[in-house]
């Protein structure tokens, strides 16, 4: 069974996902964070791989990339750090990156590469569902990669239904019609929106992203779903902290779980 | 045979690389948009605002000193006469009535020139709708008249002021704008760029261009086919409009002009059919000017509306497959072909347009040749530029 796998079997609630920027705020400050952050006891880590157009992506995260780009960070530096953690932690590693990145690496020496180091999920958001179902879903299954798809507010039932059978690992519930980094409070809309997707009774596990920031928006997020994802937040932390990073994770985990 | 194909794509180029935050948006346009322009109460309004607000047909002007100059024959596509200065307002025209259709509340856009951004808030004022335009930082300083135009259109000019600050960005932007605003926006892509539907849905609006040549050309000449089109391409909007009734006539030459800056190899250039590889941007998988790890490189061009790291997937199919030839205009020669067309004929073109005016200097032709040259745009946007440069050249 996979890593993904086993973490969703062996919990259900309140699960911890945390984004970063792969090379912020420094190049070399990969594998510290990710072996912070599972010590500390996040359940699912998404290492962010930095791209100059990241159209999903809003301020905080942009720049994060910008300043990864700016320190050296590539592709290929990212998988040889990765291999290197890889032996110190077992929690499951999901790569979020652009589709761009994947295809000039090369689609199948990426996702080979992915599954050497040890990455167990891919969140590709411009990979669009039609494009990964005619080309990519028998690679993916041959590198036994998880494909993370992400549904929205506006994701018709019939759409929800097949993004269920296609993805593996979770589903990324966006949380509202944003850009990454927007954290208004949750309101009466996102939880109808959230009630409604937890009825369908979906296969995969969700997670809700896009917008949880600290403990009241993950808890809240938490009670419509298995657990939930946080990014710009996270990212902001790591700059005001960079000096002693592994004292901002922990300080920023407990912040979270609140405990 | 040049098309495309169910899913939008021109051969190995074209789709739809969209966040599924975008999916529902760009489906609904899809479903839309072939179907509304075959109706022909959609024609009728579109063809009567392109007569009565936007001034068209524009006229096909047999350019007699030019050619002479050249020792050829060529003719003069007057888009610069269309209503606020640039082809760019055949397309919005269209997409303001689809957005009309779709019900939408609320009108985004990019611009690089500024040319689009001005024909988006002329034809929202014109329609009674709120209008943002994303507009790169860099952009704002050097089209300063249409920033103004805009803004007395009643429009709002937001500065893109991430990575080059100019068209690229202008449009991430915008694309972050219709992620955040999905029920009651329409984005109105201005080029043939973005992802399916958009490249074909613009080139049907400006496929209007080539439309009249058609027949304007008869009528002049007793034939419909030039021997060569020759258009400037950023996104490639004005080129495929000028192309798009002559893409399968074979016999009729192709030429896509593109900006080459300081010189294709010099770094700071915007060539991309030559400095781009395949990949994917703004949603559509064509060519752009890349690093090998996949982060798109900053173009570099004196015009603001050809600074753009990539192209548009019909072009990057036109261009592969070697049905239209590319051909590269450095700033300093799009410059004096600009000075030049002034003095010959009277026409201060925009400096986009200067580019494919300097590819006459470029490409060989024969002296009995027809010529169509799209002059897609006027450059009174550009005359803070012409100023500066204007002792160096006019000695």
């Amino acid at each position: 069974m996979s890593r993904l796998e086993n973490t969703f079997n062996n919990k259900n609630k309140n699960l911890l996902n945390v984004y970063f920027t792969a090379g912020f705020p420094a190049l070399d400050d990969t594998e510290t964070i990710i072996r912070s952050l599972s010590e500390n006891g996040v359940d699912v880590i998404e290492v962010g791989m930095p791209y100059s157009d990241p159209m999903a992506d809003g301020p905080t995260i942009q720049q994060s990339g910008m300043q990864a780009l700016e320190n050296g960070m590539s592709v290929a530096i990212l998988f040889s750090q990765l291999k290197k953690i890889r032996n110190q932690v077992d929690t499951p590693l999901v790569l979020m990156g652009y589709f761009n990145q994947v295809m000039q690496f090369g689609e199948e020496v990426f996702l080979a590469r992915c599954q050497e180091v040890g990455v167990d999920g891919l969140i590709l958001p411009d990979l669009p569902l039609s494009v990964y179902e005619a080309e990519y879903q028998d690679l993916f299954k041959k590198y036994d990669l998880a494909p993370i798809f992400l549904i929205t507010p506006q994701t018709s039932e019939e759409r929800i239904r097949k993004i269920d059978q296609l993805s593996k690992g979770f589903i990324y519930v966006v949380s509202s019609a944003a850009i990454t980094g927007n954290s208004k409070e949750i309101s009466p809309e996102q939880l109808a929106y959230f009630e409604r997707i937890e009825n369908m009774n979906l296969r995969l596990p969700r997670m809700i992203g896009f917008g949880i920031s600290d403990h009241q928006s993950f808890s809240t997020a938490c009670k419509y779903a298995d657990g939930a994802i946080i990014g710009s937040a996270f990212i902001r932390a790591l700059e005001n902290g960079k000096e002693d990073l592994d004292k901002t994770i922990k300080t920023f985990v407990k912040g979270i779980r609140n405990n | 045979m040049i098309s495309i194909s169910e899913e939008g794509y021109y051969g190995r180029f074209g789709g739809a690389f969209i966040p599924e935050m975008l999916h529902p948006n760009v489906e609904e346009i899809r479903k839309t948009y072939v179907e509304m322009i075959k109706d022909e109460a959609f024609q009728k309004q579109f063809r009567q605002l392109l007569r009565d607000y936007v001034g068209r047909p524009t006229p096909l002007f047999l350019a007699e000193r030019l050619s002479e100059k050249y020792e050829t024959n060529i003719y003069l596509k007057r888009e610069d006469l269309c209503h606020t200065g640039a082809h760019k307002v055949n397309n919005t025209i269209g997409q303001i009535l689809l957005a009309q259709r779709l019900g939408k509340k609320r009108i985004i856009a990019e611009t690089g020139a500024g040319q689009h951004g001005v024909a988006t808030a002329t034809v929202c004022a014109l329609m009674g709708l709120p209008c943002v335009v994303y507009m790169g930082a860099v952009d704002i300083e050097r089209q300063q008249p249409n920033v103004s135009r805009m803004k007395m259109l009643g429009a709002e000019v937001r500065p893109a002021t991430s990575g080059s600050q100019t068209l690229k960005d202008a449009t991430n932007e915008a694309i972050r704008d219709w992620i955040n605003n999905p029920e009651d926006t329409h984005y109105i892509i201005g080029s043939v760029v973005g992802p399916h539907p958009y490249p074909d849905m613009v080139a049907r609006f400006q496929s209007v261009i080539s439309e009249e040549i058609k027949w304007q050309l008869e009528a002049a000449t007793g034939k419909s086919n030039p021997d060569l089109i020759i258009a400037c391409v950023g996104g490639g909007s004005n080129a495929a409009g000028a192309f798009y009734h002559y893409l399968n006539e074979d016999n009729v030459r192709l030429i896509a002009v593109e900006a080459s800056g300081l010189g294709v190899d010099s770094g700071e250039s915007a060539a991309t059919s030559v400095l781009g590889t395949e990949g994917i941007i703004h949603g559509s998988r064509t060519l752009l000017m890349q690093t090998p790890d996949g982060q798109i490189i900053e173009p570099y061009s004196i015009s603001a509306g050809l600074d753009y790291p990539g192209i548009g997937p019909m072009h990057a199919h036109l261009i592969q497959s070697g049905r239209a030839e590319a051909v590269h205009i450095t700033d300093r020669e799009a410059l004096a072909a600009a000075y030049d067309l002034s003095k010959r004929e009277g026409i201060i073109p925009a400096l986009e347009t200067a580019h494919a005016f300097a590819a006459l200097e470029k490409i060989a032709y024969q002296k009995s040749d027809v010529i169509v040259i799209n002059l897609s745009g006027r450059g009174d946007k550009d005359l803070d530029t012409y100023i500066k440069h204007f002792e160096e050249f006019n000695e």
